[in-house]
């Protein structure tokens, strides 16, 4: 350090903090598909409607090669004794709840990845395995993920599971609106299979207007909120309920997209590299004053 | 008398004590059940699950490692960017423990996540809006930028003394040669990377805040705060220098050194100013946004809080402003230790206790095999550590030999 002179110190610094912002410019630009497309596919959930068959539970493991019981073994209605989440072994599960009015129709609500109109898990990713599709789908990249599960500690439904007991190669498992079988133009495999109208596929925007066409007709069956129409800056499954959402156990949340907070800090503290930059540059600038007086001390 | 002070590797001191053969034990069992998560999946040793994604290894090994890391980067501040030369001594200890930190840092993330063979994914998969991609690339650049710090004190330890056996003797004269260019390379750049290292610093310890922002109301409100990052950032600065008093002073004991009570009270002297800036900005946050209702209610969560902040900052806070406990070995050590903890604390608290998963069916408590890799970890640090400092002149004794002139002799 003592033999280096001012001329070199400051070229250096100049060279290093244009290098940086070169690399800002090529940064912006870098990331995972975050489509919000007009057109994006959604399902509207009537949890009034759904006869809680589970048929759906059966198609979408075997729509998604996962093991499953035969269909008929389904019927069981015992399992509703316990609350269940989706998991690794399950994308989709379906919950009972009571309902106060009519005590002999309970609820039942089915659950998955909500498929966030803006995804806290597609912010999150550290390597950008997740993705925003034109179709509605939030989908994931096998072929990225290094398995870090931030994705799970940022998704506001607590939806991405882990193969925890899986030693190479575990897998992020979560719903992902069977994109392969949309692009072959057939429908999830749950709307497609479900008896009633309990499930109804199409685009978003279509769906609000019949879940605020449904409530407006029936205000004796609905309440009056559509879950996902605001929630986190809106989901592309949205559901309609018979009681207070909450008590169905859905989170309460704002109406601010997930990963807004975090992504205006995150590029405010990295605004094109400028304040890294400029914090550089006022170190550099504070350490050959301080260099420079202590030499003139000693001197 | 002025003691001129010269780092010299500590070689004629014994590495076997009793105190090593039990961090030896320590090791070998959190190496064995690290066999184990390598052979039945991260599910096979720890207690983690879908609703509890992250646990100590990222609170304590991951988190709490980058911000008792930071005497690295706070001393090299202090002594190069503001060339307090006083403080030289400390300097090359620190930067050690920094040094050793980072690498483990980095192998708790590469057990934790689930394909460590991915590991390098993020250097070419990039996500900018990701608070993680940021905390991930910064901590591996810093890890080389403190690797390349370090070695004047390498080059230093070997040149002159190359002596290879065998048909090897014929390298000693170019290696020798080769050390000495690097060294003088080294000492013309090395500005460029000990200001590099406080920015990548700054950055990531911030960013390591913003972590659990994106979790929004998964998180206790007690420590949820869009100020998150700039907390982090203060505790991180607010416990470097005591890091640095907690191990110079064991450091000191357990080779039978005389503690440099001189330089170390004037470093303490330094830090409850800077602790009261933290409590003041944590006190603050908590006043703006009224989280001391949850105060009220006695949980774990308020309890692990109000620890945190009167064990781990108010009360060393007042400690450290006394003249007795700054003069006193004993309780600075004490007062070092309680900030230590108090950030350690912290940590845990915000990636493990104020994490609340809206469906959960049980709490999370580490396993007896997160907990053994944890102190397992920990043990060959503390080994690595001794062995380094007996081969590398890091720990500064003082030298007869050397002439006012050449008071401190640390380059980098
Ligand atoms: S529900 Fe969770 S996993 Fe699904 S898109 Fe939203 S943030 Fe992502
Ligand atoms: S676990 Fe995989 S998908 Fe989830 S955040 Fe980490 S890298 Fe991305
Ligand atoms: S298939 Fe339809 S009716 Fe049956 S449980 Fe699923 S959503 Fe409900």
């Amino acid at each position: 350090m003592n033999k280096l002179d001012r001329r070199s110190f400051f070229k250096t610094t100049a060279v290093l903090g244009a290098g940086l912002t070169g690399i800002a410019a090529s940064e912006a630009k870098a990331g995972p598909k975050n489509i919000l497309s007009p057109e994006r596919m959604g399902v509207l959930v009537d949890t009034t409607a759904c006869i809680g068959c589970r048929n759906c539970e059966w198609a979408c493991k075997t729509a998604h090669d996962l093991p499953t019981a035969p269909i008929e073994s389904y019927e069981d209605r015992s399992v509703f004794e316990k609350m269940r989440r989706p998991d690794e072994t399950a994308l989709t599960v379906v919950n009972r709840y009571d309902n106060l009015k009519k005590p002999e129709l309970p609820y039942t609500v089915k659950v998955q990845c909500m498929h966030c109109d803006h995804p806290a898990c597609v912010s999150a990713c550290i390597v950008g395995a997740f993705s925003k599709e034109e179709n509605g789908a939030v989908v994931w990249d096998t072929d990225k993920c290094i398995g870090c599960r931030y994705c799970m500690a940022a998704c506001p439904f607590q939806i991405p599971a882990f193969e925890y007991h899986r030693a190479i190669g575990p897998k992020i498992m979560k719903c992902d609106f069977c994109s392969a079988r949309r692009e072959e133009g057939k429908m999830p495999a749950c709307a497609e299979i479900c008896p009633v109208e309990a499930l109804t596929y199409g685009p978003r925007e279509e769906l609000v207007r019949i879940a605020r066409d449904r409530v407006k007709r029936f205000p004796d069956r609905y309440v009056e909120q559509i879950y996902g129409e605001y929630e986190v800056g809106g989901t592309g499954w949205m559901y309609l309920a018979g009681r207070d959402v909450a008590d169905l156990q859905f989170p309460k949340l704002g109406r601010n997209p997930a990963p807004g907070v975090s992504e205006s800090i995150q590029h405010g503290i990295f605004a094109y590299f400028v304040p890294p930059v400029s914090l550089y540059a006022l170190l550099g600038a504070l350490m050959w004053i301080t260099k420079h007086r202590t030499e003139e001390e000693e001197a | 008398m002025v003691h001129f002070m010269k780092p010299t590797p500590l070689v004629q001191k014994k590495f076997i004590t009793p105190g090593v053969i039990l961090l030896i034990l320590l090791a070998v069992n959190g190496l064995a059940f690290l066999a184990g998560r390598f052979l039945f999946g991260i599910g096979g040793v720890t207690n983690l699950n879908n609703q509890y994604p992250w646990g100590i290894w990222i609170g304590v090994d991951v988190a709490a490692g980058v911000a008792l890391a930071a005497g690295g980067f706070t001393t090299a501040a202090l002594g190069h960017l503001m060339h307090r030369e006083q403080y030289h001594a400390l300097v090359r200890p620190a930067l050690l423990t920094a040094m050793l930190g980072y690498t483990f840092v980095a192998l708790g993330v590469c057990i934790d996540i689930g394909r460590y063979y991915y590991i390098w994914h993020p250097l070419i998969m990039w996500n900018g809006n990701s608070a993680l991609f940021e905390v991930g690339i910064c901590v591996m650049i810093y890890m080389n930028v403190l690797y390349i710090e370090f070695l004047p004190v390498v080059t230093e330890r070997f040149i002159g003394r190359v002596t290879m056996k065998g048909f090897l003797t014929r390298f000693n004269k170019p290696v020798d040669k080769l050390l000495r260019a690097l060294d003088r390379g080294l000492s013309k750049v090395m500005f460029i990377f000990i200001i590099a290292g406080v920015v990548l610093s700054t950055l990531h310890q911030s960013s390591l805040g913003t972590l659990m922002v994106i979790a929004g109301p998964k998180m206790h409100p007690l420590w949820q705060t869009p100020v998150l990052p700039l907390l982090f950032l203060l505790s991180a600065i607010a416990v470097g220098f005591p890091m640095v008093i907690f191990e110079s002073m064991i450091a000191a004991r357990s080779f039978g050194l005389k503690p440099e009570m001189e330089t170390l009270s004037k470093l303490g002297r330094m830090i409850a100013p800077i602790l009261g800036i933290y409590l003041a900005f944590k006190i603050g946050d908590m006043f703006i946004r009224e989280t001391f209702v949850y105060l009220t209610t006695f949980n774990t969560a308020s309890v692990l809080f109000m620890i945190e902040v009167f064990v781990g900052v108010v009360l060393p806070l007042r400690m450290f402003l006394s003249r007795s406990v700054l003069k006193s070995p004993v309780m600075l050590f004490i007062a070092a230790s309680l900030v230590v903890f108090g950030v350690l604390l912290n940590r845990i608290n915000n990636f493990v206790v104020a994490y609340t998963p809206p469906y959960s069916f049980g709490s999370y408590f580490p396993s007896i095999g997160e907990i053994s890799v944890t102190v397992g970890f920990v043990s060959i640090l503390v080994l690595l550590y001794r062995a380094a400092v007996m081969i590398f002149p890091v720990i500064s004794v003082p030298d007869k030999s050397l002439s006012s002139k050449a008071k401190y002799t640390i380059r980098g």
